[in-house]
């Protein structure tokens, strides 16, 4: 490749820190809060929702062997079922969750992005190459 | 049934040890061609960033599929059953976790390590010297206990046995022999590949385990007419622990009779166990820098959801293998190679191969088996030491020391640096270690991912009160909780099994601390953010707003 030459010379440690009003301004923009909205909307209840089908299955596993020893057909018991459905539980929500991100938020972070963006290049071309 | 006449043994070695050359030559081909077009920091500590969803799948699969997790999984569900099943069960439901809390914001906000999203709105100096330490700690922990079981697995891989020799080794010999190998491996991977020669290999590997344990698993089930139903019977019946080998209690949370106090602290310890487990993951250094090889925020999100559907679908494969070890090897050949049962896995591949092929065939597909659990170990070390020198040199020596001040090249040249110091270290630790019982330093780094690194990302990436004193007391708080606590426990000392028998200091009940040291964590990172007046709102403005969108994000190299 073509070294990235803006890697080589002073490389700040970290992504650009600076506050940038456009930023700023971009926080409190009702689209922003709009995607906020949506994203934590899923991501918080699903995320409690899953580590609590996780927890009761532990438990069940520690504290309540009786059930999940009754057997259900041939050697089939309730353990076994129970802990199949965490594979399936995992993989559903993990297609919800995908599903979702391309409904209802990634069209938005790309608008938002963008605009971001191309006021950031507008920026550099006055500051000159950093 | 094992190792069944000594000219098949024999020929058998030497198909292993070809394959495991093969393995190497490969390994080092790839390492070499990916170093020839890197030369940036991102190259090295980011791949270059341009990997696609599915190749950073396999590499998260890879990572994550130790042999730990292979032989170690497959050999617990032969011995101990259900419980087996039930750890594999954790390990994976924690990727939703990385999926819907990390994956993405993380990819957006940071640039090569999580010391970067953990820093970016605090003090740099003490926050990223805390993530340093934190990242250093919990990948040598887990680098040992890769590193040992790695000697004793390739002793066991080649078929040597105590008081036997191949090639001139004895079985100590080949354990040191076998630490060494891998140790240098990884360092040269590290060193020369960067993390694009590390992807690379961790991809190769992906392949192999997923097709070798496939084929194992359909042979397997073929042997019972795909009728799992009875594979499960049959390995219940074998284990002579009857329908008690079908349900959780045999290895966790085990019921001791007349001890209700104790009893009631292994099942507390077991669900302190699954705690770790579930958040440690997305706490795991070496996994979230795995975030940053592809493009974009989206590209990270797939490639999670490709790295459960890979991990998913190998944890259920591994019951097959279990069970099927446990029905066709049977428990007294299996504890009598290996008391853990690490073997039980390619012991089956030997029966089964032998069932469909005859003793050429088992032969060929223990080397297959054996091999795949070879790159096992040498892609998830890798993908350790990687973790932790971009770490050293990017949060410590970059941030900390030169103040943010060194450019790439110098950046570059510190992590090799620090590649060939960490691969150094840990050959020696591992060599001494391995006559200790280090098994327990992989949940211990699970727990230390969960109780240190997990409450401070999640906080710097949704409290906006979080500040510089909230992180890292969160840090060394979870840190110093999870290893004191054990520290303390029943694996250091008081027991025959302990890291130190003779003695006798431990007061805490449970071997997995993370029910105890994942709210202290927290606790200290909240306390510790209300004890200092610092407050950056913009600052978090900015960081969200970037995590959220995008913007600003580390862009893909263009080559």
């Amino acid at each position: 490749m073509t070294t990235d030459s803006k890697n080589q010379g002073s490389d700040p440690p970290g992504p650009d820190q600076d506050v940038n009003p456009a930023y700023l301004a971009m926080h409190s923009d009702p689209r922003f809060l709009a995607l906020k909205r949506s994203l934590y909307s899923f991501i918080f209840p699903m995320s409690i929702a899953f580590l609590a089908w996780y927890l009761l299955y532990v438990l069940m596993s520690a504290f309540g062997r009786d059930f999940m020893g009754t057997v259900l057909f041939g050697s089939t018991n309730v353990a076994l079922v129970f802990g199949v459905l965490q594979f399936v539980s995992t993989f559903g929500i993990a297609i919800l969750y995908t599903r979702y991100a391309r409904k209802k938020l990634d069209a938005q972070a790309t608008e938002l992005r963008d605009e971001l963006v191309k006021g950031d290049a507008r920026q550099k071309n006055q500051e000159g190459t950093r | 049934m094992m190792l069944a006449q000594e000219a098949v043994n024999e020929s058998g070695r030497l198909v292993t040890l070809v394959l495991f050359g093969l393995m190497v030559a490969a390994t080092l081909g790839i390492t070499v061609w990916a170093s020839r077009r890197s030369y940036s920091a991102a190259d090295f500590h980011s791949g270059g960033r341009g990997f696609s969803p599915l190749q950073n799948g396999l590499a998260i699969g890879s990572d994550y599929m130790s042999a730990a997790s292979f032989l170690g999984i497959a050999g617990l569900i032969a011995l101990a059953g259900y419980d087996g099943f039930l750890y594999s069960i954790g390990f994976l439901v924690a990727w939703l976790v990385a999926l819907l809390l990390v994956a993405e914001l993380l990819r957006n906000s940071g640039r090569y390590t999580m010391g970067d999203v953990l820093s970016y709105r605090m003090q740099q100096r003490p926050v990223r010297t805390a993530a340093a330490v934190s990242t250093l700690t919990v990948s040598i922990f887990y680098l040992l206990a890769q590193m040992v079981g790695a000697g004793a697995l390739i002793a066991l891989l080649l078929g040597i046995q105590e008081g036997q020799t191949f090639l001139g080794m004895d079985a100590a010999t080949a354990k040191i022999v076998g630490i060494v190998v891998v140790g240098l491996l990884m360092t040269v991977y590290v060193t020369i590949g960067g993390m694009k020669g590390t992807t690379w290999v961790q991809i190769v590997k992906a392949v192999i385990l997923m097709s070798g344990a496939a084929l194992l698993t359909v042979l397997t089930l073929s042997l019972y007419g795909f009728n799992l139903g009875a594979l499960m019977s049959d390995a219940a019946d074998a284990s002579g622990q009857g329908a008690a080998f079908l349900e959780p209690g045999l290895r966790y949370g085990v019921e001791v009779a007349g001890d209700p106090v104790q009893t009631m602290w292994n099942k507390l310890d077991m669900v302190s166990l699954s705690m770790a487990l579930v958040l440690g993951t997305a706490g795991l250094p070496h996994i979230l820098i795995r975030f940053y090889t592809v493009p974009d925020s989206q590209s990270a999100r797939k490639s999670v959801n490709w790295g459960i559907g890979l991990i998913g679908t190998f944890y259920l494969m591994t019951l097959v293998l279990g069970f099927g070890a446990a029905a066709l090897v049977g428990r007294e050949a299996i504890t009598a190679q290996n008391a853990a049962g690490n073997t039980a896995a390619p012991q089956l591949a030997e029966t089964v191969g032998q069932a469909v092929g005859g003793n050429l065939a088992g032969s060929v597909l223990l080397a297959l088996i054996a091999s795949a659990a070879f790159a096992a170990i040498l892609s998830t070390v890798a993908g350790l030491v990687i973790a932790s020198s971009s770490s050293l040199a990017h949060d410590f020596y970059n941030s900390v020391l030169r103040k943010g001040k060194a450019p790439g090249r110098e950046e570059v040249r510190v992590a090799k640096l620090s590649a060939l110091g960490i691969g150094a270290v840990s050959i020696v630790l591992a060599i001494f270690a391995q006559s200790l019982n280090v098994a327990f330093l992989v949940a211990l780094a699970f727990a230390i991912a969960a109780s240190a690194n997990l409450p401070t990302l999640l906080l710097s990436l949704f409290w906006k009160r979080f500040n510089t004193a909230g992180a890292v007391a969160g840090i060394y708080g979870g840190l110093i909780s999870a290893v004191g606590l054990v520290f303390f426990s029943p694996v250091v000392s008081g027991r025959e099994t302990a890291l130190i028998p003779g003695a006798d200091f431990a007061w805490f009940p449970m071997p997995n601390p993370a029910l105890v040291s994942v709210p202290l964590g927290l606790l200290c990172a909240v306390v510790g953010t209300f004890m200092s007046k610092e407050r950056d709102f913009d600052k978090f403005a900015m960081l969200q707003v970037r995590a959220l969108t995008g913007a600003g994000a580390e862009k893909a190299s263009d080559h």
